[in-house]
């Protein structure tokens, strides 16, 4: 069944749009990141335009980030405060990334910022994940080799305006958390992710977060962030497509519900090394298009100001 | 879904010319709706004349559909520091988001190059560019390549030898809309041409609209952003809110 979308202007089949959906919701739900980082690209290959993809995308994360963070709330693994924090930074992001994705639409680069930021981001994120959830497994196989020294004393504790996170178990400065979702924030807005993939790493290896309320706190961050940048795109580009977010939706909130209950039953180790491993093989999959030279080398883009 | 444009003969009053193309439509709207995927446009008519058919050369047929021009960027990739990335850019002016082209022949032996340029009909004389910046030497790989790049998608088509022209008088054709129309006035064409000269034409227009929840949504969301914005958050919440609370629901149970 072939649907006509108003505001990307083509016709698509709607159960394939259905299907991506609940993939990536499943994904969304077990790993707690938004699922954009593959579902953005997926978008790109069935033909709907990039600018559209990436901003009816950060609307369709809403949806399945706010069915993943009542699972988590149900669980009380989200700490609130921290997201509070996260978020104050991820507001801010958001709008300076939408201002930087707009001036790169306007030189027709947009596209190659998008796949290089995702090239990037993605490599560096999952080699480390991928190198730290082998030592993790490494580790717990062979046990007895000594205490573990968790939470070491780092430039993050040394700083000022310190605030204390129960949930988290935490006493540190808001300064890191308000950079990481500024970050974040910015990542949300270029690549139509929610930008979880960057925020759970960060949320433990930096910020020192315990792994249980990682995934509800960073989901719960991202439901305001790419709400934020929905109604950005939605009133400076007028691409958020209504009847593609709602098909994908449908598919992701189903999807998510599904990922949360798979989720209990994997061992943090397993989630990790699993999640490493995808945003590698997308992370390569972009780079080859980089590398190689594409069978058409030329594009043709809308004349801005028309 | 098949949509047809019917083009019907009418007793048109005569011109003083010995043969002209009458036509006229009874339906002259496409509409856009949810699950449009397409569709078939259907012209015909006839050819009306006073002195008997002229042996010497046939007449042909060339029926041209052409969709709302906008003007365009095309960009063409380079390899920079090992990557492939936009460098050179050329503006068109003005270039047909749909172009067809039927004719009972081959293009060159049916319509004369002075004629194309003259009535601008064959698809690179649809587009118009006035130029390209000084750094690009080679401005007409990139107009080659717009053409190249529509003609895959199936929105630029020369459909040579698809119109049906019987006895010289009556001719039918059927082309083939794809799915991404761009909605506005699609100009209709149609030449009658002798030894490669145009010997009479008329015009029609096609209207392409979005109808229904599509229109609702296109114009709720370039008049009202910020309201189209927060519905579709307000959608994308009650849909993960309504998961979650089925969900429980079925665990429950």
């Amino acid at each position: 069944m072939h649907i006509y979308l108003p505001i990307a202007e083509v016709s698509v089949n709607a159960f394939v749009l259905l299907g991506l959906g609940g993939l990536v919701g499943v994904l969304s739900g077990m790993f707690g990141v938004g699922g954009g980082f593959l579902m953005t690209p997926l978008l790109f290959f069935i033909g709907i335009p990039p600018a559209v993809a990436v901003a009816t995308e950060a609307n369709q994360i809403v949806a399945s980030s706010f069915s993943g963070v009542l699972a988590h709330l149900k669980r009380k693994t989200v700490d609130l405060k921290m997201g509070s924090v996260l978020l104050v930074g991820g507001l801010v992001g958001a709008a300076v990334g939408v201002v930087i994705f707009n001036y790169l639409k306007s030189l027709g680069q947009v596209d190659l910022l998008v796949k290089l930021s995702y090239v990037v981001f993605l490599g560096i994120v999952g080699a480390l994940m991928f190198v730290e959830s082998l030592n993790a497994i490494r580790r717990a196989s062979k046990p007895a080799t000594g205490p573990i020294k968790r939470r070491d004393r780092t430039w993050v504790h040394a700083l000022p305006f310190k605030m204390r996170f129960r949930t988290s178990g935490l006493y540190i400065s808001v300064i890191p958390p308000i950079l990481v979702g500024l970050f974040v924030g910015i990542l949300a807005a270029i690549m139509g992710v929610g930008g979880g993939f960057v925020m759970v790493p960060a949320m433990i290896y930096i910020l020192g977060m315990p792994t249980k309320v990682v995934v509800g706190t960073s989901l719960f961050q991202i439901i305001f962030v790419t709400g934020f940048t929905t109604l950005l795109h939605a009133t400076t580009n007028y691409t958020v497509d209504m009847a593609l977010a709602v098909l994908l939706l449908i598919g992701g909130v189903i999807g998510a519900q599904i990922g949360a209950r798979i989720g209990v039953f994997l061992k943090a180790e397993q989630l990790r090394i699993l999640l490493a491993l995808m945003v590698l093989g997308v992370c390569l999959k972009l780079a080859l298009d980089l590398l190689i030279m594409p069978g058409e080398l030329y594009s043709i883009g809308a004349v801005e100001g028309h | 879904m098949l949509f047809r444009a019917l083009i019907l003969l009418l007793a048109l009053s005569l011109p003083a010319k010995a043969e002209v193309v009458v036509l006229g439509m009874s339906s002259n709207t496409i509409s856009i709706t949810t699950n449009f995927d397409g569709s078939e446009l259907l012209i015909f008519g006839a050819v009306k004349r006073e002195a008997p058919i002229d042996d010497d050369d046939n007449l042909e047929v060339v029926i041209a559909v052409e969709g709302p021009k906008e003007p365009l960027v095309l960009r063409r990739k380079e390899k920079k520091y090992g990557i492939w990335v936009n460098a050179d850019a050329v503006e068109v002016d003005l270039a047909p988001s749909f172009y067809s082209i039927s004719t009972t022949g081959p293009f060159e032996d049916i319509l004369s190059s002075v004629e194309d340029l003259r009535y601008k009909v064959s698809i690179p004389r649809a587009i118009r560019s006035v130029g390209a910046p000084m750094t690009v030497m080679d401005s007409q790989s990139f107009t080659d390549a717009l053409i190249r790049i529509r003609e895959n998608s199936d929105l630029y088509q020369l459909n040579e030898g698809t119109v049906s022209f019987d006895e010289q008088t009556l001719f039918r054709t059927s082309v083939s809309l794809p799915a991404d129309l761009t909605e506005g006035n699609y100009k209709t064409r149609i030449f009658l041409t002798r030894g490669g000269n145009v010997v009479s034409q008329l015009e029609a227009t096609l209207d392409v609209r979005k109808v229904g929840l599509e229109k609702f949504l296109f114009d709720l969301s370039r008049n009202q952003p910020l309201v189209y914005g927060i519905l579709s958050l307000a959608i994308a919440i009650i849909a993960g809110w309504g998961a979650s609370a089925i969900f429980s629901l079925l665990r429950r149970q």
